[in-house]
C-alpha cells in the first residue's frame, strides 16, 4: 500500500476576473493512501467540489500540484486521467440504455467486444443491476440511476474513484442503505476513493479519513473518531455532531497529561493537555451532549435549570440553562433515568474523559 | 499572486489542454478563418468602399449623402418607419402574448398558429397581398376609401401596415416567452394584497415585462429597418435605405455610394442589436428558460378582455384575409379586371420560374445542413469550451444576424468579385456565393437553437463522457449531438425556411445562371404580374410548410425523452 498514491500539494484555485475573484480552494494539501476512502466534508461553498474537480481535471489549479501514482497530473486533460467520477445528478446519457451507458468508457478505449460484455455483466452484478441492461435510464428509480452511474465509473477500474455527493438526490432511507452498500463495495474492490459530501453522518459512516474544509481551507484531517473526539477547532466541533462550548480557565497543569480547569467556580479535571496550554489561560471546553449527565440537585458542582425537554424514544434531549449558557444534554435510554421537568434545578455532571479543550481566542467559523 | 499573471496562466493551461486535441484546435482555427472571411471581411469591405476612393481615404461620400436631401431623406425615412413599426408591432405582440398567457381566450393553439404564420412565409407576401386588396385595383379599396377617404397603399402607411403584420409576430414570440416566465404567484400575491386586476397589471405584470418589451421593440425595429422585400413592393415615393442602396448598385452601378447607404443602414440596426443583446437582456428580471410556469387563469374584467380579444380576432382575421387573398388571387385571370378562375398563372409561373424553383430548392437544401452543423458546432464551442478568442467567436458569428441583409449582400459582391489575400477565388456569379451567403446569414439561427439546447443539458453529462476517456470530438459526436438532435433539426427547419424566403441579401449575389424563387416573385411584381407572383408565393409557402412538416416528423421520432425546442426566429 502506497502512502502517497494521490497527492494534492498546496492546491489553490481562484475563480473570477480582476474585479471580483473568489478563492475557492486555499492551499490544500492531502495525501491519500492506496485503497483508502477519504471524504471531503464541509458546508456548501467550502471548496470541496472544486478540489474534486481539480483531481478529475475539470478545473485547473491556479497553483499547486496533483500527483497520482507518482505522475504529475496538472496538465493531463480529464479524458487522459485514470480517474472516473460519479456525478451528483448521475449525468447518465439519456439517449443510451443502461448497458450502453456502462460500456461507454470501454468502447472509447477500444476494448474488445467480448471483453466488454463480460465486464459489463460483472459490474452490473456487482452493483445489483442484473437484467436491467436494456432499460432506458429515464425509466429507472433514483437509486438505480445512481448504481448505473457507479457501475459506469467502476468498470473503468480507475486509479481513483471520485464521488461528488452521489447520495444527495436520494431520499433519506435509501441514502442510509446506499451509503453502507457503497462502503462495502469500496472495501471489496479496494479502490482508492475521494468522496465529497456535506452530510457529516455520511462522512462518518463511509470514510477511512475525513478532510473537513471551510472557506477553501482545510480545518482538520483525521479518522472519524479523531475528528469527533478531538476537533481541531470550534468550526469542526460544531460541524461534526452537536457540541456545547463552555468558557473556562486553566487552574493548574497537573502532569503532562492532565490539568484542572475552573468553570463557573467548579474545578474539573481534564485528561487532554497540549503544549500550548498554560496556567491561567482562558479556554473553551467542548462537551458533546451525550457526555453530560444530569442528576437531582446537590450542594456541590454545576447547577442548571431545565428549559425544555424533548422526548425522542431512544433518548431524551434537554436544554439546560447553565449560568449564561444554554447547553444541550442527551440522555440515552430515558426509561433507566430520572426524568426532569421544565424549570427544575439539576446538577450538571461533565464526564471528564470526554472533555476537549480549545484555546479561547479561537476565530469562530 | 497578481491577477493578470494568474489569468494568463489559466488561459495558457486551458490552451495547453486544447493543444492536446489537435482535431479541436484545427476546427477552432478553421471556424475563425471562415468567420473572418465570410462574416467580417464583407462588412469590412462595405466600410472600405464607402471611405476609400481611388485608393485614398476620402469621406466625400458621406459629405455628399448628408448634403443632398435625396440621400439623407431615406435615412430619416428608415428610422421613422422602424420606430413606428416597432411600436405598433410591439403593442400587437404584447396584446397577443397577454391574451395567450393570462386570459381564458379559447382556441389558444389556433391563435398561436395564426399569429406565427407570417414568420414562415416570405415577408413581402404581405405587401403583395396588401396591393391585391387595397391597391389601385384592390378589391377592398372602394370600401376602405369610403371609410378613410382618399388614400394610397403605397407609402409609409401601407408599409407600417404590412410590416406590423410581418414582424409583429417576432415581438409576440419574445413577449410570449417573457410573460410565460413571470411567475403567476407574483400576480396572485399582488391581488391577494388587495390590488385590482388593472393595478396588478400596472404594478406587477407590466414592470416585470419592461425589459422584454424593450427587447421586442428593438428586434422589430431592426427587422423593419432591414426589410427590403416589402418596401421594394409597396414603399412608393417613400424612399428607404435598403431599397435605395440596392438601386444605387444595380441601377446606377455606383458601388461606393451604395456602400455608403449600406453603412448608414448598418449603424442604427447594429446599435439596436447590441443594445438588445448586451444591455436590455441584462436588465431582465425573468430568465426565459422555455420552461412554462402554469399560469393560473382568473376571471378577468371586461375592460381587459374586450380590447385584448378584439385585437386577437382582428389580427387573426387579417392574417387569414391576406393569405387567403394570395390563394384566391393566384387563380384569377387578371386581378381586379377579369375574375374568371384559371390555372394559367401556375402554367406561366412554371414556364418562367422553373429554373428559379429548382435553384432555390437545391441551393437551400445544400446550405441548410451545413448551416445547422456549423451552428451547432459553434454553439458547442462557445458554451462548453474555453479557449482564447471564444468571446470574439461568439460576437462574430452573431454579427450576420445583426447586420441587415442589404449590407451583407453588398459586402459579398465587394468581397468576392475579385481575388484577395484571404481567399484566392472569385465567387461572383457562382452558386457558391449564394450557398455561402445562405450559410453564414442563417448560421445564427443554428447557433441560437444550439445554445438553447445545450443550456438545457447538464454539462456533467458531457463531463462524464470526457471523464470516461472520450476526447472533445468523440464527446460531441456520441453524446452532445444525439442529445441536441431535436433542437438541431428544429434549427435546420428554420434555417431552410430562412434560406427559401431570403431576399434582401441574396438579391445582390444572384446571377443569370443561378437565381432564386424570391427574386422571381419580386420580378413578377415589378412587371405588375400579380397573379403569377401570388401563385409562386403560394408555391413557396407550400414548399416551406411541407419541409417543416417532414422535419417535425423526424424530430418527433428521434426526440424520445429529449425536450424539443420550439422553432423560434
Amino acid at each position: 500500500m502506497r502512502e502517497d498514491y494521490l497527492i494534492l500539494n498546496d492546491l489553490v484555485k481562484i475563480f473570477g476576473g480582476a474585479k471580483e475573484s473568489v478563492v475557492a480552494v486555499d492551499h490544500v494539501s492531502l495525501q491519500v493512501r492506496e485503497g483508502e476512502l477519504v471524504t471531503l466534508l464541509g458546508p456548501s461553498g467550502c471548496g470541496k467540489t472544486t478540489t474534486l474537480r481539480m483531481i478529475a481535471g475539470f478545473e485547473f489549479p491556479t497553483s499547486g500540484d496533483i500527483y497520482l501514482d507518482g505522475e504529475r497530473m496538472n496538465n493531463v486533460p480529464p479524458n487522459r486521467r485514470p480517474t472516473t467520477m460519479v456525478f451528483q445528478n448521475y449525468a447518465l446519457f439519456p439517449h443510451m440504455s443502461v448497458s450502453q451507458n456502462i460500456e461507454y468508457g470501454l468502447k472509447i478505449h477500444r476494448v474488445a467486444g467480448r471483453q466488454i460484455k463480460e465486464r459489463v455483466e460483472e459490474v452490473m452484478r456487482l452493483v445489483g443491476l442484473k437484467g436491467m441492461g436494456s432499460r432506458s435510464p429515464a425509466k429507472l428509480s433514483g437509486g438505480q440511476q445512481q448504481r448505473v452511474s457507479l457501475a459506469r465509473s467502476l468498470i473503468m477500474e480507475p486509479k481513483v474513484l471520485l464521488l461528488d455527493e452521489p447520495l444527495s438526490n436520494l431520499d433519506a432511507k435509501l441514502r442510509e442503505s446506499t451509503r453502507i452498500e457503497i462502503r462495502k463495495l469500496q472495501r471489496r474492490v479496494g479502490i482508492t476513493s475521494v468522496y465529497v459530501t456535506h452530510d457529516q453522518e455520511e462522512a462518518m459512516t463511509l470514510s477511512d479519513r475525513v478532510m473537513i474544509m471551510h472557506e477553501g481551507r482545510i480545518q482538520q484531517i483525521g479518522t472519524p473518531s479523531e475528528i469527533y473526539a478531538h476537533p481541531a477547532n470550534r468550526f469542526v466541533a460544531d460541524f461534526i455532531g452537536k457540541a456545547n462550548f463552555l468558557d473556562a480557565r486553566i487552574e493548574s497543569i497537573d502532569s503532562p497529561t492532565s490539568a484542572t480547569v475552573d468553570m463557573y467556580g467548579t474545578k474539573l479535571k481534564v485528561s487532554e493537555v497540549t503544549e500550548s496550554l498554560a496556567e491561567g489561560m482562558k479556554v473553551v471546553v467542548v462537551v458533546r451532549p451525550e457526555s453530560i449527565a444530569l442528576e437531582p440537585k446537590t450542594r456541590k458542582g454545576l447547577t442548571g435549570v431545565i428549559q425544555e425537554s424533548v422526548y425522542l424514544g431512544s433518548e431524551i434531549v434537554y436544554e439546560v440553562q447553565l449560568q449564561d449558557k444554554l447547553i444541550t444534554v442527551k440522555v440515552p435510554n430515558p426509561r433507566e433515568h430520572t426524568l426532569f421537568k421544565t424549570d427544575q434545578e439539576v446538577a450538571v455532571l461533565l464526564k471528564e474523559k470526554s472533555l476537549h479543550i480549545l484555546p479561547a481566542e479561537e476565530p469562530s467559523g | 499572486m497578481k491577477v493578470s499573471t494568474r489569468r494568463t496562466r489559466e488561459v495558457i493551461a486551458s490552451m495547453r489542454i486544447i493543444w492536446k486535441e489537435p482535431l479541436l484546435l484545427v476546427a477552432i482555427l478553421a471556424i475563425f478563418y471562415f468567420l473572418i472571411l465570410f462574416v467580417a471581411f464583407p462588412i469590412f469591405q462595405v466600410f472600405r468602399y464607402s471611405l476609400v476612393i481611388d485608393k485614398r481615404f476620402d469621406p466625400s461620400n458621406y459629405a455628399a449623402v448628408f448634403s443632398a436631401r435625396y440621400y439623407y431623406q431615406p435615412f430619416l425615412n428608415s428610422i421613422l418607419l422602424g420606430t413606428i413599426t416597432a411600436t405598433t408591432g410591439t403593442i400587437m405582440g404584447f396584446g397577443f402574448a397577454y391574451a395567450l398567457t393570462r386570459t381564458a381566450l379559447p382556441l389558444k393553439g389556433f391563435f398561436r398558429q395564426a399569429i406565427t404564420f407570417p414568420i414562415i412565409s416570405p415577408p413581402f407576401v404581405v405587401a403583395l397581398s396588401a396591393i391585391l386588396l387595397f391597391g389601385r385595383a384592390g378589391s377592398l379599396a372602394p370600401i376602405l376609401q369610403r371609410i378613410i377617404g382618399e388614400y394610397s397603399i403605397y407609402g409609409l402607411g401601407g408599409l407600417v401596415f404590412v410590416e406590423t403584420i410581418a414582424y409583429g409576430p417576432t415581438a409576440f414570440l419574445v413577449l410570449y416567452g417573457v410573460l410565460q416566465a413571470i411567475d403567476p404567484a407574483l400576480e396572485e400575491a399582488s391581488m391577494d394584497l388587495g390590488a385590482s386586476r388593472a393595478t396588478v397589471f400596472t404594478t406587477v405584470t407590466l414592470p416585470l415585462a419592461v425589459p422584454g418589451i424593450a427587447s421586442a421593440w428593438l428586434l422589430v425595429f431592426i427587422q423593419s429597418m432591414a426589410d427590403f422585400g416589402n418596401p421594394m413592393i409597396i414603399s412608393g415615393d417613400f424612399r428607404v435605405l435598403s431599397v435605395q442602396a440596392f438601386l444605387q448598385i444595380t441601377g446606377m452601378y455606383d458601388l461606393s455610394r451604395g456602400a455608403t447607404l449600406a453603412v448608414l443602414l448598418f449603424i442604427p440596426t447594429t446599435v439596436a442589436f447590441f443594445l438588445q443583446k448586451y444591455w436590455v437582456s441584462r436588465k431582465s428580471y425573468v430568465t426565459v428558460t422555455g420552461k412554462p410556469t402554469a399560469a393560473t387563469i382568473k376571471r378577468l374584467e371586461w375592460y381587459i378582455k374586450m380590447p385584448v380579444y378584439t385585437l386577437c380576432i382582428v389580427f387573426t382575421a387579417m392574417v387569414f384575409l391576406l393569405y387567403g387573398t394570395i390563394i384566391y388571387g393566384s387563380f384569377q385571370k387578371l386581378w381586379g379586371v377579369d375574375r374568371t378562375l384559371t390555372l394559367n398563372n401556375y402554367v406561366q409561373m412554371f414556364r418562367v420560374g422553373k429554373d428559379y424553383i429548382i435553384d432555390s430548392l437545391s441551393l437551400s437544401t445544400l446550405a441548410t445542413p451545413l448551416t445547422g452543423l456549423l451552428g451547432m458546432f459553434i454553439a458547442f464551442l462557445v458554451i462548453r469550451k474555453r479557449f482564447i478568442g471564444r468571446g470574439v467567436m461568439e460576437f462574430t458569428s452573431m454579427l450576420t444576424f445583426a447586420v441587415p441583409g442589404t449590407v451583407v449582400g453588398i459586402g459579398y459582391i465587394l468581397a468576392f468579385n475579385q481575388r484577395s489575400a484571404l481567399f484566392p477565388f472569385i465567387l461572383t456569379g457562382t452558386a457558391w456565393i449564394i450557398v455561402l451567403l445562405l450559410i453564414f446569414r442563417n448560421m445564427p439561427v443554428g447557433i441560437r437553437s444550439g445554445i438553447a439546447a445545450l443550456q438545457q443539458i447538464d454539462p456533467a453529462i458531457e463531463e462524464a463522457s470526457t471523464d470516461l476517456g472520450a476526447d472533445s470530438s468523440t464527446t460531441f459526436r456520441r453524446v452532445t449531438l444525439p442529445m441536441i438532435a431535436p433542437a438541431f433539426f428544429s434549427g435546420l427547419a428554420f434555417g431552410f425556411v430562412k434560406a427559401m424566403t431570403a431576399i434582401s441579401a441574396v438579391i445582390f449575389v444572384v446571377s443569370g445562371k443561378w437565381n432564386l424563387i424570391t427574386v422571381a416573385i419580386l420580378g413578377f411584381v415589378d412587371n405588375s404580374q400579380y397573379a403569377p407572383a401570388a401563385a409562386m408565393s403560394l408555391l413557396l409557402i407550400v414548399i416551406v410548410m411541407i419541409s417543416l412538416g417532414i422535419i417535425q416528423l423526424v424530430v418527433n421520432r428521434i426526440g424520445r425523452g429529449v425536450r424539443t425546442t420550439t422553432i423560434i426566429g
